[in-house]
């Protein structure tokens, strides 16, 4: 019997709240946090909507800090300072911090980004080509390379079992997850600080992947464009933001008496070997069938899926073969949703945020809707949370939260009820 | 007109609060950067170019890596003796 992971901390930074309870809160509520986009870059591009974050870190950090923290890295502390206390941890050297101080041997931080400090990136050669060498900032390296965030939460929380960055596009914050679950498991860390963050939301971007066709252009319906499962969703809205999770060993949450969210049951991983963007549904189910073996789960245990559901015409139906494929008859009984119809595509951040989003429905015995479905499309036929919050039965449950990315990442989070 | 010690000292405090977030008032002549402002040595380049900016007197590499003090600093850039 593997060690036992649960999760004793949440921190969020999205484009409905600056933390998790009202990041949760409007979820519940069905509200969107797609909006226009009003500055001038955006006037010739074909996509000029996206879900930017709701509290801007300006008004949480201060400025020498800000100045060099990419804007990834930004929401990332913001989100792991949140989870950090939630757990219960104490913060600083100070012999009066208060909270269970957590041994920074024992202590990992696995923070991904699925495109890393892109803005830096490209701000920086603005800066280059505008006023010259010189005036590249000397932090402009630790700024935008992808594993900045990890570095910086492990500086921050003194984690020295090690800090990892993977990269798996969409995919990146739930792999993040994973590992973090294995690091404890494999005995190599008794806390992880887990989770990912994304902040892409820059001309090139939108260029970029509207270039693919892969974004809706539904620019004068900003609130209505992430449509997951509607006939006429035209493609993905992209959002910015981070989720944090504090995943710890059973052992060592109970001897603290810490309060355990939910336990972190498996994680299943799938490589689809064949598209670099279009992911495939036999992928997609191997890490569904993985994530449950990995688990200890059966189908039936299955109430809840949080699904990847981008608003994509063709991933979305992608998405729905492959959890029948997987689930067989007890796909019916499972109540699906997409968060992503209101926190838009949060990329690397995507999968950190939607597994909060999935153990706090288990949790809460609700599942937030997904929205803006006005027609369902006819090849959906599984049963999707639309209008008010769906209740889940009590007692024991488990739930999924799924995340695919380009390069054909497939990675499936369980999450279980914690029986005290 | 050339600018007064104090003129440079106080440029100086808001450049050095801007970038490492340590107060104006605690930078006073006969603080070290390393030692009591706690400023790493990325950071001094960025106050090095600021400086630049704000005084018009080019702080170069080898010059940076002598000045430890916040005196220094005033030293320096009066003694290149540029007018504002």
């Amino acid at each position: 019997m593997s060690t036992s992971v649960v999760v004793t901390g949440l921190g969020a930074t999205t484009p409905l709240g600056g933390d998790v309870a009202s990041t949760w809160s409007a979820l519940l509520a069905g509200r969107s946090g797609v909006k226009s986009i009003e500055a001038d870059w955006a006037k010739d591009l074909p996509v000029r909507i996206a879900a930017t974050i709701a509290v801007e870190p300006s008004e949480v950090l201060p400025r020498h800090r800000l100045r060099r923290l990419d804007r990834c890295q930004q929401f990332a502390l913001i989100a792991a300072h949140e989870a950090w206390r939630d757990a219960g941890f104490a913060f600083g050297d100070e012999e009066a911090a208060e909270g269970f101080r957590v041994d920074g041997d024992r202590l990992g931080a696995v923070v991904s980004s699925g495109i890393g400090g892109i803005i830096t990136t490209l701000d920086s050669y603005d800066t280059l080509r505008e006023k010259g060498w010189k005036r590249v900032s000397p932090f402009a390296v630790p700024m935008l390379m992808p594993n900045g965030a990890a570095g910086q939460v492990s500086i921050e929380f003194g984690a020295k079992a090690g800090a990892h960055a993977l990269a798996s596009a969409c995919a990146s914050s739930a792999e993040a997850i994973g590992y973090g679950i294995d690091m404890i498991r494999a005995g190599r860390a008794d806390v992880v600080i887990a989770g990912g963050t994304e902040a892409a939301i820059h001309q090139l971007n939108l260029a970029a992947f509207a270039s693919m066709r892969a974004m809706s252009t539904r620019n004068d319906e900003p609130e209505r464009a992430s449509r997951p499962y509607d006939k006429n969703r035209d493609g993905f809205v992209l959002g910015e933001g981070s989720g944090i999770v504090i995943l710890e060993s059973e052992e060592h949450a109970r001897a603290r008496g810490a309060r355990i969210y939910a336990v972190a049951a498996g994680v299943g991983y799938s490589a689809d070997a064949n598209d670099i963007v279009q992911n495939d549904a036999d992928g997609m189910a191997k890490a569904m069938g993985r994530a449950l073996t990995d688990a200890g789960l059966e189908p039936s245990d299955i109430v809840h899926i949080n699904a990847h559901g981008t608003s994509t015409p063709i991933g979305d139906v992608g998405e729905i073969k492959a959890i029948k494929k997987a689930l067989g008859e007890a796909a019916g009984r499972i109540v699906v949703t997409s968060t992503k119809s209101m926190t838009g595509h949060l990329l690397g951040g995507t999968g950190a945020v939607e597994s909060i989003a999935t153990l706090l429905a288990l949790r809460e015995g609700l599942v937030p809707p997904t929205i803006n479905i006005d027609d369902l499309d006819d090849e959906v036929d599984l049963d999707i949370a639309q209008g008010e919050p769906r209740k889940l039965p009590g007692g024991p449950a488990a739930a999924l939260n799924n995340s695919f990315g380009f390069g054909g990442h497939n990675v499936c989070v369980a999450f279980r009820r914690h029986q005290s | 007109m050339a600018l007064s010690d104090q003129e440079i000292l106080s440029g100086l405090g808001d450049i050095i609060e801007e970038i490492a977030g340590v107060p104006a008032a605690d930078v006073t002549p006969e603080k070290s950067f390393v030692d009591d402002l706690d400023i790493d040595s990325l950071s001094m380049v960025e106050i090095a170019v600021a400086a630049q900016d704000q005084f018009g007197v080019e702080i170069p590499d080898d010059e940076l890596k002598n000045l430890k003090t916040v005196k220094d600093v005033v030293v320096y850039v009066q003694g290149k003796g540029v007018s504002a």
